[in-house]
């Protein structure tokens, strides 16, 4: 389009780096240049000082830069030139960033050797190695790629964090949040679990894992040899165990019912927590099209289908068959998972028939997917070894497709390019069953003022999951949708005041309107009221 | 099948065609010369700031028009012959309708300013407005000062968005206190003091003279009228308020005042041609309304209650409680009902004001001062729900009310500071010492 005009020139110095925002760039970038020696075997003397200075560096950089693009300006939205600027409209340099960050994904999950990871029993080299000293400080164990990993991903997401409370400083809901997913990041994800491990001995064996990572995200959860280790792992293990599962059927339903599935997504999640903080610059670039919302519904629904199935199956492998060893059999287990299946989707379709409308049928499509499968499993695993697929080889396919290359490498590589909830929002199935709570049972909505929307389109562009909130907003509609994370951003980003997020009663909650409020009162009524 | 041709496609002329598919099966053609699709023109500002690109502004999909059966066709209507019901296109074209609709809204006010079409000079309502302002003021090497002339919303939009560029703004204020034509004195001299916090240089009092041109026709200064004062600039902003954009109906038969005349069924002198969004003039004006109401609800309301009459349920315009929005750089604005300024106020209405003390927070309620009856508000800083507020207006609530259940009405997000009890003090305080 012809609107692409001479933008090139007004980049000349408005939308450029101040000279501090330049130098705080640089000491950041210094931070990560140390690492990148680390990964080229360059020896230091002093692993744990070093290590040190270069994760000042990193969020010392990224401080003073926030401080100095924020803090010397007014309170309130921010968004000056975002278009303009390279980084967060698809130019050059946010190619350059999402081939680095793709790049850096790809070699974590599968050349992790390149990063110094060795043999077990060998000495760690390389860039693994320069993380050493913290590693064993907090577990007493030397270091993994995922314990760099987990490093740099708490650093980014408490020093983005920082950024993104003084982007939003006038706003507390903002505030109260990113303190929030920075708490649940550096003390849920981070700590606990290098506490956890703490406790582990030769006699003593303990799953240590992110305890807020609930199932389906965290899809391994209830394989065989973590149930194992748990059950053996006595009072402690069984209590993990009981609130791994508890965290599903009771702990999730009841606040997504309360809150929406805002109090996971955007308050509590590690994916979301990156996404808000370090991705802030890229929400812009979600796909708001009618197109990119059937995409979304059919990839992350067969996502949902695919871990239910791989879970099921995992399960079922390990279960016995006979009954008086331990009452939970193979067959036990199959008929608890369709009963329950059946009672949420028969549930869903007598309450909730004129909600669904048009979705229903891709819901009974999904159930009945995962129904037949669990005949399939059930007939073929009893009868021989001949199985459609192997549990096994579901489970590597999943951990492979969607635990690697969908939520590492496409959900967070290309935040320069697709946004920031790529995975949030096309694949992950705990934001599916999530979502699907929030559309059919919960008390939270976007409620809209009336009809002071203007139509300008701030909502849907910075919609980081892209919802056309505009469409709704202009229709005087609250905006129930599966997929909203309730990260509060529409509301923040409206200039008339048209938007807030509430925990309200469910009734009345989707209300179409024809004729806005403002308007003759008989006429509201007469095409309202239809 | 009837054939509708709406002139316009943009809150009103859309909204009307959107209404009018959904009741019925006729023929739909909206013409515009500005653009091929409708956008929202209050984003308008929002492009050139980088906060969104043009595509962001357009509400619907581009596919929606066609599977909606809505015929889009760009060109500018010349003439209008409503004898033989046909539109003559400056391209030379013809189209011929059943019933017409004029929504081709405004255009900003040029009043007769010495050096008033040079170049650098405009106003900013069109998309070609915004496309001018890209290369005339497209960072501030190119634009070295920019000149505001006219205090409405238009112009502390136009020195928000230079402000945007780090272009230094001078705003020329007609009035003693930026729009205080219809802020009560209080908020006009927060917004006052806001504004020049951002480093505009805001001159109130103030009057444009004339624009001097270098000898290339550029603007090359401006002169003010009361201080004599020249100042060098690069760019002139005309916001001095916008008039019907109705120039091509001249020789036309369709009677025009300012703005097109309609009656209360939004209908002209000629049968099957009306009027709708800012461009339609209401033969008398409906309540505390003005007859031209150039605002993005009160087109999109017209739109609504014609769509109704145009497809055979016949209704008067007929708009409930007033209501309108803005923001002025950081500070959103509401209003609900009716709250005037020091200009045109009627006797009985009288004001409650409260200031918050960071100066970017006021609320001022207007009442009936022997009924008490609540009359409106204006907010600032505070969001409020305007479904509240229109239910008491309905009920004709007393200002007692409104002030004890204000929470109530409070619309701003979640952990937001509440002000309800500093309010109610500082009422309570008001009526003891008055």
């Amino acid at each position: 389009m012809s609107n692409k005009l001479n933008y090139s020139m007004s980049l000349a110095n408005s939308y450029g780096l101040s000279k501090s925002q330049k130098i705080a760039s640089a000491i950041g970038i210094l931070g990560l240049f140390i690492f990148l020696l680390a990964i080229f075997n360059v020896q230091f003397t002093n692993r744990g000082l070093v290590l040190t200075i270069a994760l000042l560096l990193i969020a010392f950089g990224t401080v003073w830069f926030a401080n100095n693009a924020y803090l010397n300006t007014s309170e309130g939205i921010k968004n000056d030139g975002v278009w303009f600027k390279s980084i967060s409209s698809r130019g050059l340099i946010g190619w350059l960033t999402g081939l680095v960050l793709t790049g850096f994904y790809i070699v974590l999950y599968f050349f992790p050797e390149l990063l110094g990871l060795t043999e077990k029993g060998v000495a760690n080299t390389g860039l693994i190695a320069l993380f050493d000293p913290l590693s064993r400080l907090l577990s007493g164990n030397p270091a993994s790629q995922w314990f760099v990993y987990g490093t740099l991903y708490t650093l980014a997401i408490l020093a983005f964090g920082y950024k993104f409370i003084l982007k939003y400083r006038h706003n507390r809901y903002e505030k109260i949040r990113t303190g929030s997913v920075m708490f649940f990041q550096l003390a849920f994800a981070f700590l606990i679990p290098e506490f956890m491990a703490r406790l582990n001995s030769d006699s003593f064996s303990l799953p240590y894992y992110d305890l807020k990572n609930i199932w389906p995200l965290n899809y391994y959860n209830f394989e065989q040899y973590r149930v194992n280790s748990m059950i053996s792992a006595g009072d402690i293990g069984t209590g993990l165990l009981i609130f791994g599962i508890a965290s599903i059927f009771i702990i999730t339903p009841i606040l997504t019912y309360k809150y929406g599935k805002r109090w996971y997504c955007s308050w509590v999640c590690g994916c979301g927590a990156l996404a808000e903080t370090a991705g802030d610059s890229f929400r812009q670039l979600s796909d708001k099209s009618q197109f990119a919302w059937k995409v979304e519904r059919w990839v992350i629904h067969s996502v949902l289908v695919f871990v239910v199935l791989m879970t099921t199956a995992v399960v079922h492998s390990y279960l016995g068959v006979d009954n008086t060893k331990y009452w939970l059999t193979k067959s036990t287990f199959l008929i608890l998972v369709a009963s329950l299946l059946t009672i949420v989707f028969v549930g869903a379709f007598v309450f909730k028939r004129k909600e669904l409308a048009k979705d229903a049928k891709y819901g009974a499509i999904g159930y009945f997917v995962i129904i037949i499968s669990l005949f399939a499993i059930y007939y073929f695993s009893s009868n021989s070894n001949l199985f459609l697929f192997k549990p096994e080889t579901l489970r590597k396919t999943y951990a492979f497709l969607i635990g690697s290359i969908f939520s590492g490498v496409i959900g967070t590589g290309f935040y320069p390019i697709f946004g920031n909830r790529v995975w949030c929002r096309f694949g992950c199935p705990m934001a599916a069953i999530l979502g699907f709570q929030q559309r059919l049972f919960s008390k939270f909505r976007i409620t809209t003022n009336g009809g002071q929307c203007i139509s300008c389109g701030n909502c849907s562009t910075y919609c980081e999951m892209g919802i056309d909130v505009r469409a709704y907003a202009q229709k005087g509609e609250n905006i129930v949708r599966s997929s909203c994370v309730g990260c509060g951003i529409c509301s923040a980003v409206c200039p008339r005041g048209v938007l807030k997020l509430e925990n309200d009663s469910m009734k009345g909650r989707i209300n179409p309107n024809e004729i806005l409020l403002g308007n003759d009162v008989n006429l509201m009524d007469l095409i309202n009221q239809k | 099948m009837e054939h509708i041709v709406i002139i316009g496609n943009g809150i009103s002329g859309v909204t009307l065609a959107r209404h009018i598919r959904k009741l019925s099966n006729k023929k739909i053609t909206i013409i515009s010369a500005e653009t091929d699709y409708f956008f929202s023109r209050t984003a308008l500002m929002y492009v050139y700031m980088g906060h969104l690109k043009f595509e962001h502004t357009q509400p619907y999909e581009n596919w929606f028009w066609e599977k909606n059966k809505i015929n889009l066709k760009k060109g500018y209507v010349n003439t209008i012959d409503t004898d033989s019901k046909t539109l003559h296109f400056a391209e030379g074209d013809t189209i011929t309708y059943d019933k017409l609709v004029i929504a081709t809204g405004s255009k900003p006010n040029k009043f007769g300013w010495p050096g008033q079409d040079l170049k650098g000079v405009q106003g900013l309502y069109s998309k070609q407005d915004l496309d001018n302002l890209e290369v005339v003021a497209p960072n501030n090497q190119v634009c070295k000062r920019a000149v505001i002339v006219g205090g409405g919303l238009i112009g502390i939009e136009l020195a928000e968005m230079l402000n945007s560029r780090n272009i230094p703004v001078t705003f020329l204020v007609r009035e003693s206190s930026f729009w205080n034509g219809v802020l009560p004195e209080g908020e006009s001299e927060m917004i006052n003091r806001h504004i020049k916090k951002h480093h505009i240089d805001l001159r109130l009092s103030s009057n444009l003279k004339e624009i001097i041109s270098d000898e290339n026709g550029k603007v090359k200064s401006i002169i003010i009228e009361e201080t004599g004062e020249e100042l060098t600039c690069d760019f002139v902003g005309l916001t001095a308020g916008v008039s019907p954009n109705i120039s091509f109906l001249e020789d036309s038969k369709i009677e025009t005042n300012k703005g097109v005349l309609v009656n209360r069924y939004l209908e002209t002198n000629i049968k099957d041609v009306y009027a709708i969004g800012d461009c339609a003039e209401q033969r008398e004006a409906i309540g505390n309304r003005r007859p031209i109401e150039a605002v993005w609800y009160t087109g999109r309301m017209m739109g609504e209650v014609l769509a109704q009459t145009i497809c055979g349920n016949s209704m008067q315009y007929n708009p409930g409680h007033w209501f309108n929005s803005a923001k002025f750089l950081d500070i959103e604005y509401q209003t609900y009902g009716w709250v005037f300024g020091s200009k045109g106020r009627p006797d009985y209405e009288t004001h409650f004001h409260w200031k918050h003390d960071d100066d970017t927070k006021c609320i001022t309620i207007a009442y009936h001062k022997d009924t008490n009856q609540f009359l409106g508000i204006n907010t600032f800083g505070i969001r409020m729900r305007h479904q509240t507020f229109d239910q008491w207006l309905t009920e004709k609530r007393d200002v007692d009310y409104v002030v004890n259940h204000l929470a109530e009405a409070n619309f701003d997000p979640e952990f937001y500071k509440h002000f309800e009890k500093d309010i109610k003090a500082a009422f309570n305080n008001q009526l003891q010492t008055a």
